[in-house]
């Protein structure tokens, strides 16, 4: 009774089976599979994995303060004595958790704009959205979320919000590139001729073909934003102590370098290793579906 | 005559960009909960100073009138009253300015020369053991945050080695040529001061190079992967079929057409550049534009924010027109194309 009946599902199915087979086969998107993995399990049982989760907050333990790397503190502690690695595997959770929440804010209006310009092209629907976009564009995001968060009271909530405020546009380029060009396709002027609807142009003809490049970009995007997260918890603009950010904790153990060169590498290295996984992963997706527009 | 047209109507749409910018920037500096007074007088100020402070920046009127005030004083060159340094934003602006254009400048020819050469080694030999460790050290260029180069390289460099200087422009014991456009190294060769230039060059390596590595690391992935596919081309085997010198393909069939996409992305690069320089200037204390905004922003200075912005989309704008016209120069499709007129 578990067997697949419908074709269409089993077709899906085995294309399913098809690209892990290409993506498996690269070497490259297996290490970034692997990372990814590894920084989502840590974060998600950073309770149970790491030495001292109360670390993770607000904790002084002067007696162990300054430790270099031991087999006590593996990563060693900062200057209030909690455990580096502990404070870095819930740091992964701040950074995941970053990436997540913009990506899910960013994309879902990003990519309707995309559409809806990219369908309407030439129109004013076309020039509306993509002028505003154009707007969004011009100046870095990670300026642009900085001049938010220099209004706001700082809180990784609020630099979530600034970085979603300032990404989606992105989402809207991408989209639009590729709907005002698939729009001059036959099977969409197919559609049309047989009368289906807008909304079943745009989101069942359309967007389906879309969908390896979001997916592709969303990936590599993932990585981004965690950097931005951290650049803008590093200036102070975005998570604060005792919260365990990485960027916060990079900035925090700057002061104390050259000489506790600990408290500010390893959550640094923590960055690098979940940005890498996200764009190891995002190539191998751009290299399974032949994508070069993104 | 075709390009032109083509930077008249770039020159239209910028103004709209522009325009629509300072729209954006205003509503986050007024709309968004704050008030910028309390913020630049402090929780203990009294209330007629309050009062008065907000008559002067015109907050007690309707805030299409408050744009209007901006807008107006904006285009006259007046971006309002820092207030936090009292002074008036534009003077600031262009007494900080010119240090950040050095270093963004730097960090941007870093970039190209060695983010293409790079690349093409990394083409011309693909899939050996030098392909692969380029390419190794690329991700680690592009997944490392640029403030984290900073860190790094200021203590490796400036600490441990102590072979390069790790704050400002210019050492303590080297005379300040004098201002004339404002960055060092080109006042110096100016003025023939040759060890004030060596010594600003000295002092920009660090930041600069902190800075163009991430970009740099972007460059080379994308020279390597047009070079390595323009190599298996048919015009590429002809050439060789007709006997001209692997060196003659590689710089002259090959080069020119591979550095189309890396040039198209310059202007992308240049802008991370001048974004990361808003954290790296902080970390090597260097007196620039990038340090000037990120103070403002960290101390709520509102007209200050507002100006940085501006300024950094008009030079934006600028350098994405010079790409532009760079790529036209570079590839011959466009630049006929457009004379044909199409």
């Amino acid at each position: 009774m578990t067997a697949i009946r419908n074709p269409a599902i089993k077709q899906r199915w085995e294309g399913i089976k098809k690209s892990w087979y290409k993506f498996s086969k690269n070497p490259v998107s297996l290490v970034g599979l692997f990372f990814i993995l590894l920084v989502t399990f840590l974060a998600i049982f950073a309770p149970y994995v790491a030495p001292y989760p109360a670390h993770a907050g607000r904790v002084v333990n002067f007696p162990d303060a300054n430790q270099p790397p031991s087999l006590k503190h593996l990563l060693g502690t900062d200057v209030c004595g909690r455990d580096v690695l502990s404070r870095v595997l819930f740091g992964f959770r701040y950074s995941l958790m970053m990436g997540t929440v913009v990506m899910s804010l960013v994309v879902l209006p990003g990519v309707i704009l995309g559409l809806l310009a990219g369908y309407y092209r030439g129109t004013w629907v076309d020039t509306v959205i993509m002028r505003v976009t154009d707007i969004f564009l011009a100046v870095p995001p990670l300026i642009l979320a900085l001049a938010v968060c220099s209004v706001l009271t700082p809180s990784i909530f609020n630099a979530m919000m600034a970085v979603s405020l300032m990404w989606w546009p992105w989402y809207t380029r991408l989209v639009y590139g590729l709907a005002s060009s698939l729009r001059n396709e036959f099977f969409i002027q197919s559609a049309e001729v047989i009368g289906a609807s807008r909304f079943h142009i745009l989101f069942r003809e359309i967007l389906p073909n879309c969908v390896s490049s979001i997916f592709t970009k969303m990936s590599l995007d993932m990585g981004w934003v965690i950097l931005i997260g951290s650049s803008l918890s590093f200036v102070g603009l975005g998570a604060q102590p005792p919260t365990p950010d990485l960027g916060t904790m990079v900035a925090d153990g700057a002061k104390y370098l050259p000489d506790q060169w600990w408290i500010a590498i390893f959550p640094a290295v923590g960055i690098m290793i979940t940005v890498l996984g996200f764009n190891l992963i995002g190539d191998g997706f751009r290299d399974l579906f032949a994508l070069e527009d993104v | 005559m075709t390009t032109l047209k083509f930077l008249g109507k770039r020159l239209v749409l910028s103004v709209f960009v522009l325009f629509g910018l300072s729209i954006l920037i205003f509503t986050i500096s007024r709309v968004l909960p704050g008030d910028p007074v309390r913020m630049a007088l402090g929780s203990r100020a009294p209330q007629w100073a309050i009062d008065n402070l907000r008559e002067q920046m015109h907050l007690d009127k309707p805030l299409y009138a408050q744009y209007y005030y901006w807008l107006s004083g904006a285009l006259h060159g007046d971006l309002g009253q820092s207030l936090v340094t009292r002074r008036a934003v534009s003077s600031d602006i262009k007494e900080f300015f010119p240090a950040t254009l050095e270093l963004a400048l730097f960090a941007g020819i870093i970039t190209a020369v060695f983010g293409v050469v790079f690349g093409a080694i990394s083409g011309r030999y693909a899939n050996t053991w030098i392909d692969n460790t380029l390419r190794i050290f690329s991700y680690i260029g592009i997944v490392t945050p640029s403030f984290v180069f900073a860190i790094l390289f200021m203590l490796l460099f400036g600490y441990i080695l102590r072979v390069f200087p790790t704050v400002g422009r210019l050492g303590a014991e080297v005379a300040h040529p004098p201002v004339i456009t404002g960055m060092i190294t080109i006042d110096a060769l100016l003025t023939g001061n040759l060890t004030a230039f060596g010594n600003t060059i000295y002092h920009l390596i660090l930041p600069s190079v902190s800075l163009a590595l991430g970009p740099m690391a972007q460059e080379a992935r994308i020279a390597r992967s047009t070079i390595s596919d323009n190599l298996s081309k048919d015009y590429i085997a002809a050439a060789r079929g007709f006997g001209v010198s692997e060196r003659l393909i590689m710089f002259k069939y090959l080069l020119k057409p591979s550095l189309i996409p890396t040039v198209s992305i310059l202007g992308l690069d240049f802008a991370g550049i001048i974004a990361n320089a808003f954290l790296v200037e902080l970390i090597f204390n260097w007196p620039g534009f990038s340090r000037y905004g990120i103070n403002a922003m960290l101390n709520k200075d509102l007209n200050a924010v507002s100006a940085v912005v501006m300024v950094l989309g008009i030079v934006l704008i600028i350098v994405n027109i010079v790409v532009d016209l760079l790529v036209i120069w570079l590839d011959p499709r466009i630049r006929l194309g457009a004379e044909r007129g199409k």
